[in-house]
């Protein structure tokens, strides 16, 4: 048998054959390599939870024109979006706003994309359906409230073109109220309906249908699970590239978010090391406990022969093992105490780390490596004809 | 020349002078009973013969080499290369079964070897209790285990405390045939004792009292 079979056959023996006392090392250093890695896992994904979590307050971006001749059109609005992350971007919505007259009272209508609504705005409360056939509108509460619409009725819907000095009306179209729309906000103000409905209101579907092109849009709101940071460099690359575009921050959600997820990332990366060191506290007392017992054992191995360098080996061996296997552990269980807590707190699921694994079982390895090192060679120390003694 | 010899050797901490002057030869297989009571410096001398420790003044040649100035890492080398140690405690580590505590031994002198250490424990009437853990084993079979251990590298020396101290009889009267085939054989061994029933089947007596010499005789009986 070679020395190096000899070498494993010790180390491994010791694991195996003295159960109980590995077992606890084991344990102290697989809760702490789950506890590392479950804490780094949540901390990595905080962002992205948080900033998912964000989302349901409204959108973070909004285009609108870049320059002041030139107007938005769905066409600009697609280019733009394509330096954004597909994996980021929740929904974009664009809006055009135009006066009408319903029950002979201007009214403000917004027309949207509704598919692009309901990601960008998901805490808007609809009382009814949202509109999903042409002619149907979604009618804000206060308007609802002024003009004693309700969810089913129908009502005609008036256009007057502003640039039109005799104010005369020139389209009017039976519409269908689907939903009546709550959110306690300006929103309420609002008539919504269909850029497709608004474009027949306008008199410009034959222009579209003709020319390929969509109408005018004031402005796209876009709601992006993204940082501060990020969502600067997507404004970066869009007005470099589309200057027809303006991108802007809404800076009351961009900003709050950002201040709420850094404080919440410095809790969790406090939490993490404040962890970290009481794992290794633990895992360092547990260690020295294993060497300091096995004082005598170190004492015959001295009085057989062996160098002090031969028994830190030994002993370095064992507790670097142990490293490896808490640390695999750790890995394990440490993904699934993250997606537990991902689960339970952020209502989704957590993707894998794959770097957290060669962290994780590096770091317990290391942890083991530096809480045996110490005792082990403070017991090298030991004199063998005292220790042998019993003394 | 003798294998051992023992020149003015004292081993003093602080005003407890635990070895005194002690002067003494041993050659190459003789069977040397360390005799004395508690306290007498036996265990001392022991430690300095087994080169666990060293002495405050005087000198000890083992095959000539003076190894009473030796730093603790060559003393720790000739620990491993020239002597065979038995304990009263049996000391064997508990989680490696017989053969594999015997190959303790060779892994830190050479090199393991399976078949060798089956051979050492069979000639202790072990193999067949190879692969069982030390708890596994009876005291005098512990005993047994630690014999084939200090025989497995060959040691010009076996030095043993207290061998029988921990067992009954029976036991004790197989540990004493296995140091009579050692003798036999020609193994030199150095029995630490203060049973007289161990010091008597020894070729030599040499006996300690408050850390001096006050008989150095051979055993007249010896081999009858």
């Amino acid at each position: 048998m070679s020395k190096r079979k000899m070498f494993f056959k010790m180390i491994t023996a010791s694991l195996m054959r003295r159960r109980s006392r590995m077992l606890v090392a084991l344990l102290a250093i697989a809760v702490g390599g789950t506890i590392l890695s479950g804490l780094i896992t949540i901390y990595r994904d905080v962002p992205r939870q948080m900033g998912a979590q964000m989302r349901n307050y409204g959108a973070n971006m909004i285009f609108v024109p870049g320059e002041a001749d030139t107007k938005l059109s769905l066409e600009l609005i697609d280019k733009a979006v394509s330096f954004i992350d597909p994996g980021n971007l929740i929904g974009v919505t664009p809006y055009r706003y135009e006066t009408v007259r319903i029950h002979e009272q201007p009214v403000m209508v917004a027309a949207t994309n509704f598919e692009g609504a309901r990601a960008t705005s998901p805490y808007w409360l609809i009382e009814g359906e949202w509109p999903s056939a042409k002619d149907e509108i979604l009618v804000g509460q206060n308007i609802a409230d002024t003009l004693g619409l309700k969810v089913g009725t129908t009502t005609a819907v008036v256009y007057t073109d502003a640039e039109d000095d005799s104010n005369t009306p020139n389209f009017g179209i039976d519409m269908k109220v689907s939903g009546i729309l709550e959110t306690g906000g300006s929103e309420e103000e609002y008539v919504y309906m269909s850029l497709e409905d608004m474009a027949d209101l306008t008199g410009e579907s034959a222009d579209i249908e003709r020319t390929g092109e969509s109408g005018r849009i004031d402005l796209a709101e876009l709601s992006i699970s993204a940082s501060g940071d990020v969502l600067s460099s997507y404004i970066e690359k869009i007005e470099t590239n589309v200057p027809e575009v303006s991108p802007r921050l809404v800076k009351r959600v961009t900003a709050s978010e950002t201040a709420v997820l850094t404080k919440l990332q410095s809790l969790v990366l406090l939490v993490t090391i404040v962890v970290l060191l009481l794992t290794m506290i633990c895992v360092a007392t547990t260690m020295n406990a294993v060497v300091t017992e096995r004082r005598k054992e170190i004492g015959l191995r001295k009085a057989l022969g062996a160098s002090d360098n031969s028994i830190v080996a030994e002993f370095m061996g064992e507790g670097l093992l142990l490293g490896l296997i808490g640390g695999i552990l750790g890995v394990i269980l440490g993904f699934a105490f993250a997606q537990y807590v991902s689960r339970e707190v952020f209502s989704s699921s957590i993707s894998f780390p794959a770097l957290l694994v060669p962290v994780t079982i590096i770091v317990s390895i290391l942890v083991t490596g530096l809480a045996c090192y110490f005792p082990v060679r403070s017991a090298t120390e030991v004199d063998p004809a005292l220790v042998l003694k019993g003394e | 020349m003798s294998l051992l010899e023992l020149h003015g050797i004292s081993k003093i901490y602080g005003d407890l002078k635990a070895l005194d002057n002690i002067n003494f030869n041993i050659d190459n297989g003789e069977w040397v009973a360390i005799m004395g009571p508690s306290g007498s410096g036996k265990s001392t001398m022991m430690n300095i013969i087994g080169c666990m420790d060293k002495p405050t003044l005087g000198q000890v040649l083992l095959d000539g080499k003076d190894i009473s100035k030796l730093t603790k890492k060559e003393l720790t080398e000739i620990r491993r290369d020239k002597i065979g140690l038995i304990f009263q405690q049996f000391h064997l580590v508990n989680y490696l079964t017989a053969v594999e505590n015997v190959m303790v031994a060779q892994y830190y002198h050479s090199i393991p070897d399976e078949q060798e250490a089956l051979e050492a424990l069979e000639r202790v009437g072990l193999k067949e209790r190879a692969y069982h853990l030390p708890s596994q084993l009876s005291g005098g079979e512990q005993q047994r285990v630690c014999i084939a251990r200090a025989l497995i590298n060959h040691p010009e020396i076996v030095l043993a405390d207290e061998p029988t101290g921990n067992l009954d009889e029976a036991n004790e009267n197989i540990v004493l045939d296995i140091f009579q085939q050692l003798h036999k054989e020609g193994t030199t061994l150095i029995v630490v004792t203060h049973d007289p029933e161990v010091g008597d089947v020894a070729q030599r007596v040499i006996t300690l009292e408050h850390g001096k010499i006050t008989r150095d005789a051979l055993n007249e009986s010896f081999g009858k």
